[in-house]
């Protein structure tokens, strides 16, 4: 988004730019509009057994990803930031990955429990 | 002295420097988050059958919590593009909107959610002790339908002396054997008036519901108290982002405000972020 024409005095330029940012607006409460959705589908979804407790937790944390998605690319702008952004989550990533798949190494570690 | 790129954007990285400075932290805090979350689901896959407890907690308080963070972090999009359209009475209102749902959580989760934890009361049997216990546990029928067994008794603690606990029962171990007892409820449904006698010999742990009741709430409480500490730093920020000292700001310089409402509204984001995770995993699960 653009720094607003706080210079310009022209009110024709400041309504564009207005206009601009209410369709901003719309997105975010769209999103909001979503997220709010995805919470009672996720409540709903966990009273239906889908056979296994593991298939309940994917479908649970598939519904939460999605939501926390949204979040991230529409309200903290990530679908459309600078390069340098990116790049410090992909090392987050990386590294966060990394220790989940720490855990899957400790998992296989035990031969007797599971 | 001006600090430099807090409005204009850096030529090198194109961005002004509050914007790389939370991104950084915000990197940080997902590795400190990945930690306990890893933490718990190790401590999950790894709990005995049974020991792992389910539906102690209240989903439409939850559910009512999740949806409060959710309209926060749109009232505080909605402020930052109210002040980038340099209408400051909008965002006057916007962001008391956001503290209002912020200290709305904070008030339900520290007034309501964790004393109604830290009265109820938990006695886990010993494994040779069980049977003696069927009356309120119901493990035959469930061992017939291949369910976990319960290893554990709760309710509240209505007295004790050197050798018994008297507990009036939740539902669940006063009608053991219905079916309707097999699945947590939606609404949680009250203590019964039905009273179990326990001998503290047969007892392996007792507890209030406290951190040191079971990795589950030792888990509940860590992540949930941090994101806790997260919800009222971010209220803060946008208290002190509220007063008449930044309207000063505002009048000086409104894109310094919209950029320090952008970089706290980042911050409020993630937190809610994180609870789009907990809530499913603690609540729901």
């Amino acid at each position: 988004m653009n720094n607003p024409p706080d210079i310009s005095q022209d009110s024709k330029e400041y309504e564009e730019y207005a206009h601009g940012i209410q369709k901003h607006v719309r997105g975010y409460l769209m999103v909001g509009a979503l997220l709010l959705t995805f919470t009672v589908i996720t409540v709903a979804l966990s009273y239906v057994h889908f056979g296994t407790d593991k298939a309940n937790i994917a479908i649970a944390m598939l519904v939460a990803t999605i939501k926390a998605g949204a979040v991230a690319a529409v309200f903290m702008h990530l679908a459309a930031e600078r390069r340098l952004i990116y790049r410090i989550l992909i090392f987050t990533g990386f590294f966060v990955l990394g220790l989940f798949w720490l855990i899957l190494l400790a998992w296989y570690d035990y031969p007797v429990f599971h | 002295m001006e600090i430099p790129y807090t409005v204009s954007t850096r030529p090198d990285t194109g961005l002004w420097n509050a914007k790389i400075g939370i991104w950084l932290f915000l990197a940080s805090e997902v590795m400190l988050f990945g930690a306990l979350f890893s933490a718990y689901i190790f401590l999950r896959i790894d709990a005995a059958p049974g020991t792992w407890p389910h539906g102690l907690l209240n989903v439409p308080v939850g559910t009512m919590n999740t949806a409060i963070l959710i309209i926060s972090s749109v009232t505080v999009v909605l402020a930052w593009a109210a002040l980038k359209m340099r209408r400051y009475r909008a965002y006057w209102w916007y962001m008391l909107a956001t503290i209002t749902c912020g200290l709305i959580f904070l008030t339900v989760k520290l007034a309501y959610e964790w004393p109604q934890k830290f009265e109820h009361f938990g006695a886990y049997i010993k494994p040779d002790a069980l049977a003696k216990y069927e009356q309120y546990l119901g493990n035959e029928r469930r061992l017939e339908k291949g369910l976990e067994p319960r290893i554990e008794i709760t309710g509240h603690l209505h007295s004790q002396n050197a050798k018994e606990y008297e507990v009036a029962l939740d539902p669940v171990n006063a009608h053991p054997d219905d079916p309707a007892m097999d699945r947590p409820h939606f609404i949680p449904l009250p203590v019964t008036e039905k009273i179990a006698t326990i001998e503290k010999a047969d007892v392996q742990r007792a507890t209030m519901f406290l951190p040191t009741h079971s990795a589950y709430f030792a888990s509940y409480f860590t992540i949930t108290g941090l994101h806790g500490l997260h919800v009222l730093g971010g209220v803060l920020v946008f208290i002190y982002m509220w007063l008449p000292v930044s309207k000063k700001l505002y009048q000086r310089n409104p894109e310094h405000l919209a950029n320090r409402v952008e970089v706290s509204g980042l911050f409020w984001h993630f937190v809610d972020l994180v609870w789009i995770f907990v809530f499913p995993l603690f609540y729901l699960l």
